[in-house]
C-alpha cells in the first residue's frame, strides 16, 4: 500500500520518458465533434495543466483518458505501450484515477471509511476498523495532510479543501500513478486552494504524474510545469511554463474573446 | 462511533471557554449526548412512558406490569421491530419495500399449503414459506435496479399481488395451524418470550451487520452517494438486491410468527399497517428517508415505542381513538429532528 507507484517490470518505459500519450484522438457524438485531434504527452513526475474554456473538450477528452468512453479514433499509450480501456476499473487498475471535486466521497461515512471504501480489510465477517484507522492516519501523515483532526471524522463535517484532499489521498491511497484532478480548486477559498497545490507539489515530488483541469489556470499556474490550452477540440497550445506566463495565456484567452465577440457582431450586422 | 449514525456538529455544549461543573455540566453533557444520539433521545422518551403508563396503572386499577401485558406489549413490540431492521437497511441505501406485509401474509400460507395439498414435512414446508421472503425480495430488486422503477411504486404493485394470490388461493378463509408444526411453531413464535427474543438478537445481528461489516459500509455508501460508492467500485445493484432480499426474509419470518404465536393463518392479517408501523419505528427511531443514514438500535427503540404507546393507552383505560395523532406527531418531530439535523451540519460545514 505504502509503494505507490511500483513499475511494471513487463512495460519499459518509453525512451522519451512519457508516461503518457496520446495521439490524434477524435470524439464524435452522432454530429456533434467534441474532441477534432488531440495529442497530449505527460511525462513521468510532471504536472501538466490543461486549461480551456467551457465546452472545449476537457470533460470528453478526461472520460476518454480515464476509460469512462472509447475515443472515436485515436491511439492512447501507456509507458509505450498501447492500450485500449475497457472501463473505468481497467483504467484504474492500470493506475489512472480521476478525482472529482464531489462525486468521490460519501458525506455519511467517516474519512477512514471513504480512504477504505471497497477496500476494506475484513476478519470475516468483521470490519477490521482499527487497522484501516490506523492506516488512513499513517497515510495521510505520510503525505503530509495535517489539517484532519480525526480520521473518525464524517466527511460531511470537511471542509472543501479537506475533502479535495480525502479524495487525493484515497486514489494515491489505491496506487494510482497518474491523476486527473478535475478542476481542484473550484469553489474553494485562497489558503484551502494553496493547501490543494502544496499537495500536488508534494506528490509530483514523489514521482506522480499529474493532470490538472483547470478553468482557472491562474489559481494552478505556479505548480504546473508544462501547460496545454484545448481550444475547439484541438490542442492550440504547448509549452513549458518556465517558458510562458499567466499573462500570455490570459492574453491568449481575451483575444479569443475579442474574436468571438467580432463574430457575434459581425452576424448581428 | 459508526459511520451510519448520523452525528450533529458541535453545536451544543454551550458557549466555549465558559467553565461549569457539577450538576450543570452533567445536565449540558446529557443534552449533548441527546441531540447527537439520537437512540438516546428515543430511549429517554421509551423509559419516561413505560414510567409513566406503570405509575397510572399503579395508582388506578391499570394493570400495566403484569406479566401478562409484559407479554403482550412484547409481541406488538417484536414484528415492528423486526420488519423495522429490513425497512432501516432499505431506507439507508435509498429505498422503501411496501410489499413486507404482504410477505408476512403469505409465509404462513405456502407453508400450509405445502403441508396439506403436498405432503411436505413440516420443517421443510417452514423453510420454504422462509425463502419465499427472499425470493419476493429478489424480484422488487429487479424492479427496482434493473427496470428501475421508484421502490415506492414496485413494491406498492407487487404487495398488491401478492394480498391478490392469497385472497384467491386462501378463498379469504383462515386455516388451523398443521398439527406437523405446532412443535416447533412453539419455539418461532408460540412461547411467550419468542418473539421478542427473536427481536433482541436480530436487532443485534443486524447492528453488527450495519456498523461493523462491509455490508453495512456499502450500504451506507449506495444510500449516500450511489455515483461515487459506484465510482469506487462498490457493486449498488447488489447491495439493493440484498437488502430487498433480507427485507423480505424478516417478513416471511414475522409472518410465520404471528401465524404460530394466534395459532391461526389469517388472509386478513400483515398488510399495510405492519409495514407503515415498521416504516414508523424506523423513522421515528432516527433514520432518515433521505438515504445514507439511519441506525438499528433506534428502530428497535422506535418499534417499543409504538408498542408501549398503543398499550399504554388501552392498559388505562384511556380511548385509543386519538392515538394516531400522537403517533403522527411523533413522526413529524422525529422527521423534523432529522432534517434540521442535518441542515445544521451542513451549515457548520459551509
Amino acid at each position: 500500500m505504502t509503494e505507490q507507484r511500483q513499475q511494471d517490470p513487463a512495460v519499459p518505459p518509453s525512451a522519451d520518458g512519457d508516461v503518457l500519450r496520446v495521439e490524434h484522438i477524435s470524439k464524435k457524438y452522432g454530429a456533434v465533434t467534441a474532441l477534432v485531434d488531440v495529442s497530449l504527452r505527460l511525462e513521468r513526475g510532471e504536472v501538466l495543466g490543461l486549461i480551456g474554456d467551457n465546452g472545449a473538450g476537457k470533460s470528453t477528452l478526461i472520460k476518454i483518458i480515464c476509460g469512462f468512453q472509447p475515443p472515436t479514433s485515436g491511439r492512447i499509450f501507456l509507458d509505450g505501450q498501447q492500450i485500449t480501456f475497457k472501463s473505468v476499473d481497467h483504467a484504474r487498475s492500470l493506475g489512472i484515477d480521476v478525482v472529482y471535486q464531489d462525486l468521490a466521497l460519501v458525506n455519511q461515512l467517516t474519512v477512514y471509511e471513504n480512504m477504505f471504501l471497497n477496500r476494506e480489510p475484513v476478519r470475516w465477517p468483521l470490519l477490521r476498523k482499527k487497522q484501516m484507522r490506523k492506516e488512513a492516519q499513517e497515510h495521510l501523515d505520510s503525505m503530509g495532510i495535517k489539517t484532519l483532526k480525526s480520521v473518525d471524522l464524517q466527511v460531511a463535517s470537511l471542509s472543501g479543501g479537506q475533502r479535495q484532499s480525502i479524495a487525493v489521498a484515497r486514489s494515491v491511497f489505491s496506487d494510482a500513478k497518474i491523476l486527473l484532478l478535475d478542476e481542484p480548486l473550484a469553489a474553494m477559498g485562497v489558503k484551502e486552494g494553496a493547501m490543494i497545490l502544496d499537495l500536488v507539489r508534494d506528490l509530483k515530488n514523489q514521482g506522480m504524474s499529474i493532470i490538472i483541469i483547470a478553468h482557472n489556470y491562474g489559481q494552478v499556474f505556479p505548480v504546473v510545469d508544462r501547460v496545454n490550452l484545448l481550444r475547439g477540440g484541438q490542442i492550440t497550445f504547448d509549452k513549458k511554463s518556465s517558458d510562458t506566463s499567466v499573462e500570455e495565456l490570459t492574453e491568449m484567452v481575451v483575444a479569443e474573446y475579442r474574436k468571438a465577440l467580432e463574430e457575434r457582431h459581425r452576424s448581428a450586422s | 462511533m459508526s459511520g451510519a449514525v448520523q452525528q450533529a456538529p458541535e453545536v451544543v455544549g454551550g458557549p466555549p471557554g465558559q467553565p461549569s461543573r457539577g450538576p450543570l455540566r452533567a445536565l449540558r453533557d446529557a443534552g449533548a449526548l441527546l441531540v447527537r444520539q439520537r437512540e438516546a433521545t428515543v430511549f429517554v422518551v421509551d423509559v419516561l412512558l413505560i414510567v409513566y403508563f406503570g405509575f397510572i396503572s399503579s395508582v388506578g386499577r391499570g394493570a400495566f406490569f403484569t406479566h401478562t401485558n409484559r407479554i403482550t406489549v412484547t409481541q406488538l413490540a417484536a414484528p415492528i421491530i423486526i420488519l423495522a431492521l429490513g425497512e432501516v437497511m432499505l431506507l439507508i441505501c435509498g429505498e422503501i419495500d411496501l410489499s413486507v406485509g404482504f410477505i408476512y401474509q403469505l409465509s404462513p400460507f405456502i407453508m400450509y399449503f405445502l403441508i396439506t395439498d403436498y405432503h411436505v414435512p413440516g420443517l421443510l414446508a417452514i423453510l420454504i414459506a422462509l425463502l419465499s421472503g427472499p425470493v419476493i425480495g429478489w424480484f422488487n430488486g429487479f424492479l427496482t435496479v434493473a427496470l428501475g422503477l421508484p421502490s415506492f411504486i414496485a413494491t406498492l404493485g407487487t404487495g398488491f399481488i401478492i394480498n391478490g394470490i392469497v385472497l384467491t388461493t386462501s378463498n379469504a378463509q383462515q386455516q388451523d395451524i398443521p398439527p406437523e408444526v405446532k412443535g416447533i411453531g412453539h419455539w418461532i413464535g408460540q412461547y411467550a418470550w419468542a418473539e421478542i427474543t427473536f427481536a433482541v438478537i436480530l436487532t443485534a445481528i443486524f447492528h453488527v451487520l450495519l456498523t461493523r461489516t462491509r455490508w453495512g459500509l456499502h450500504t451506507v455508501a449506495t444510500g449516500g452517494n450511489q455515483l461515487g460508492a459506484r465510482e469506487a467500485g462498490v457493486s449498488v445493484a447488489r447491495i439493493k438486491y440484498g437488502n430487498f432480499m433480507l427485507t423480505g426474509l424478516l417478513g416471511s419470518f414475522v409472518g410465520l410468527q404471528i401465524a404460530f404465536q394466534i395459532s391461526i393463518i389469517d388472509p386478513t392479517s400483515g398488510g399495510y399497517t405492519p409495514m407503515f408501523y415498521a416504516v414508523a419505528a424506523a423513522v421515528i427511531g432516527g433514520t432518515a428517508m433521505l438515504g445514507g443514514s439511519g441506525t438499528i438500535i433506534g428502530a428497535f427503540l422506535g418499534g417499543i415505542l409504538l408498542a408501549v404507546l398503543t398499550n399504554g393507552f388501552s392498559v388505562i383505560g384511556i380511548s385509543a381513538n386519538p392515538l394516531p395523532i400522537i403517533f403522527g406527531g411523533a413522526i413529524l418531530l422525529a422527521m423534523i429532528a432529522n432534517v434540521q439535523l442535518t441542515r445544521l451540519r451542513d451549515r457548520g460545514r459551509a
